[in-house]
């Protein structure tokens, strides 16, 4: 696959979804191309369809209309095992609050998606000790995520994010519940993984100061995206 | 996602709640246990009859006098007189008779010295002791002249000889029965007990006429065992009976038969087939509570599936496929189920045998049923555990995610 290929191009995107018996048509006509090595935020108001997009992103939703290609790959007519290896081979994912398996080690959160992609346990363990000490974790291996601190939880998560290469990062408003100092040590993890690594990551979040530690940013009004500048 | 993984994942997530594994698999573990137990009950009961059937031989008939019909009433089994030694010797000679002990029964006091004992008195042949297999274990049998003279001899059954002579030797020893003294002439061997529990033991054997005459003062017989050449030739010799003693009783042909001939090895074969239906019986009521195990596997894991919505979410982000959740949970089901199985084998060959050490009701161990108890409950597990399972598996990731 050419790298002059965008990750994404999403064309003329529909999606609505029933909430409480009312229809709400979230996004009205998304166009949406990120290349290889971008960091692009995509801000939004609340209300404004930023968790609809993220889940249609993501894979783990698919739109009524319209075109999605990941890496090349058609999304919008996939089954749902497709769509589970897909996420699995292309997408890291970094959560609001993380979203690491309570009572479970550091270890073994950033094993998981391994396992689903069928990696052997030697591998595994290599791979993900191999993260985790990149991560700074090396120390912290057996600790449970609820005995970790909220920084170590975010590196946890980008550890297991990331030890699938995958060709996206998706972190869907990473620093909701931080504090300016975590939020900032998190950003700068990002800007230098996107840097010196060439990962490209696709931000979602409500704060302006967040956004503007992207290289490109972009704002969901109503259901269509603009670009900002 | 590979096994061993998968088994792993079940396993972290089971320890994870310890507790609360434990008591669902104590369902089961009873589930199995009972099942174990009860079969094992029921089949000891079985395979003492069948042993019994053999002791006795296949070819053995027992005649009894029967009822008769008097103005209307009916009486029991027994009560008519028309029976004699002579029948006996009539049917001795019919073809395919191989042998013929007639015999009665009574009940007595026994004492010896400062003890007494109250047992079954049988009057008997020498015939007797062949044809239903006892066999002397000390001292001898009586003769057929001692039978002829009426002698006031007799034999024990073990449990007789142990009630009044303890440890000491009683050959030769004289022993009171009915104002009667006899002579123990021997001891028999052990038989134990019938499957029904009836100590085949605890009885004493005197020659027929001397019950006949000094303990009963009758001259009729209540029972005549015949052995017929083979099991096959007992059928033919079945209908020869009946018309000799008809004949011999000049029956006329509107009246009822004053005998009964019945065919010793059909009888336990009905005992057999009865105490068959009984284990059945005893393992469906023990597979009722297995399944109420199983039951609990399923609130338990339908609880833990929702507990776990956000983890399954999480899970499916990251990349698992359905039916990789659908392992997930299915495994910690089975996982739940066989440990329970294998517990509850444990525990049900433990009290199977405690039961038939404390009670010396027979039990037998039968590998049949512990596969059969353990594969049923490994069959629960994925019928319980299926439900909750495919329940996890068809979430939707994004709602998944968003649940609190």
């Amino acid at each position: 696959m050419s790298t002059d290929q965008p990750i994404i191009q999403m064309h003329g995107l529909h999606k609505s979804y029933v909430m409480d018996g009312v229809s709400v048509h979230a996004l009205r006509g998304i166009d949406l191309d990120v290349q290889h090595g971008e960091f692009l935020a995509i801000m939004g108001p609340s209300g404004s369809g930023k968790s609809t997009l993220m889940n249609v992103l993501g894979c783990l939703d698919v739109p009524d209309k319209g075109e999605y290609l990941l890496n090349g790959q058609d999304v919008s007519r996939m089954s749902s095992d497709e769509l589970a290896l897909l996420r699995n081979r292309e997408l890291g994912f970094v959560f609001q609050n993380f979203n690491l398996l309570a009572r479970t080690s550091a270890l073994e959160n950033v094993e998981t998606p391994l396992i689903y992609a069928g990696v052997h346990k030697k591998e595994r363990d290599e791979r993900s000790i191999a993260m985790l000490q990149r991560m700074g974790l090396g120390e912290r291996l057996h600790h449970l995520s609820n005995q970790l601190s909220g920084g170590q939880q975010q590196r946890v998560a980008i550890a297991r994010a990331l030890v699938t290469q995958p060709s996206l990062l998706l972190a869907d408003e990473p620093t909701g519940n931080m504090d300016t100092a975590t939020s900032n040590e998190f950003l700068n993890l990002l800007e230098s993984l996107n840097k010196e690594e060439g990962l490209t990551i696709l931000l979602i979040t409500h704060e302006p100061e967040v956004a503007a530690r992207a290289q490109r940013s972009m704002t969901l009004r109503d259901g269509v995206l603009e670009s900002d500048g | 996602m590979n096994w061993l993984a998968a088994l792993q994942l079940a396993l972290r997530a089971l320890w994870r709640n310890k507790s609360r594994a434990a008591l669902t698999a104590l369902g089961v573990i009873i589930g199995v246990g009972s099942v174990i137990a009860m079969v094992s009950i029921g089949t000891g009961a079985q395979q003492r009859i069948a042993a019994q059937l053999e002791s006795m031989g296949t070819n053995s008939l027992m005649i009894h006098a029967g009822s008769v019909t008097r103005g209307g009433v009916r009486t029991g089994a027994g009560t008519i007189t028309t029976l004699t030694y002579d029948d006996a010797v009539a049917i001795q000679d019919l073809p395919g008779v191989v042998a013929v002990a007639p015999s009665v029964r009574t009940s007595a006091q026994l004492r010896y010295r400062g003890t007494n004992w109250g047992t079954a008195v049988q009057g008997v042949t020498p015939d007797y002791f062949t044809v239903s297999n006892w066999t002397v274990a000390e001292g001898e049998l009586f003769t057929n002249a001692q039978v002829t003279s009426a002698a006031g001899v007799c034999i024990l059954g073990k449990t007789v000889a142990r009630e009044l002579f303890g440890l000491a030797n009683p050959i030769g020893e004289s022993i009171v029965m009915k104002g009667i003294a006899c002579r123990v002439l021997g001891v028999l061997n052990e038989k134990g007990a019938t499957a029904w529990g009836t100590d085949q033991d605890d009885q004493v054997f005197v020659p027929l006429t001397t019950a006949q005459r000094k303990l009963m003062g009758i001259t009729y017989i209540n029972h005549i065992e015949v052995q017929a050449a083979s099991r096959e030739a007992s059928y033919q010799v079945i209908n020869e009976i009946k018309h000799l003693l008809r004949t011999r009783h000049r029956l006329q042909p509107d009246q009822e038969d004053d005998f009964i001939v019945r065919n010793r090895a059909d009888l336990a074969k009905t005992s057999e087939e009865s105490a068959k239906v009984f284990t059945y019986l005893l393992g469906s009521i023990a597979s009722v509570s297995l399944l109420v195990g199983g039951i609990g596997i399923m609130n338990i894991m339908l609880v833990s599936v929702t507990e776990r919505t956000r983890e399954i979410g999480i899970r499916m982000a990251l990349g698992a496929r359905q039916r990789d959740i659908l392992w997930q949970f299915l495994l910690e089901a089975l996982v739940l189920s066989s440990a329970g199985g294998l517990l509850g084998i444990i525990l049900g060959l433990g009290s199977a045998m405690m039961l038939s050490h404390f009670s010396s009701f027979p039990i037998a161990i039968t590998p049949w049923a512990v596969v059969l108890a353990f594969s049923f409950s490994m069959l629960v597990g994925m019928f319980f555990g299926l439900h909750p399972a495919r329940k996890a598996s068809r979430m939707k990731p994004i709602e998944a995610l968003r649940y609190e």
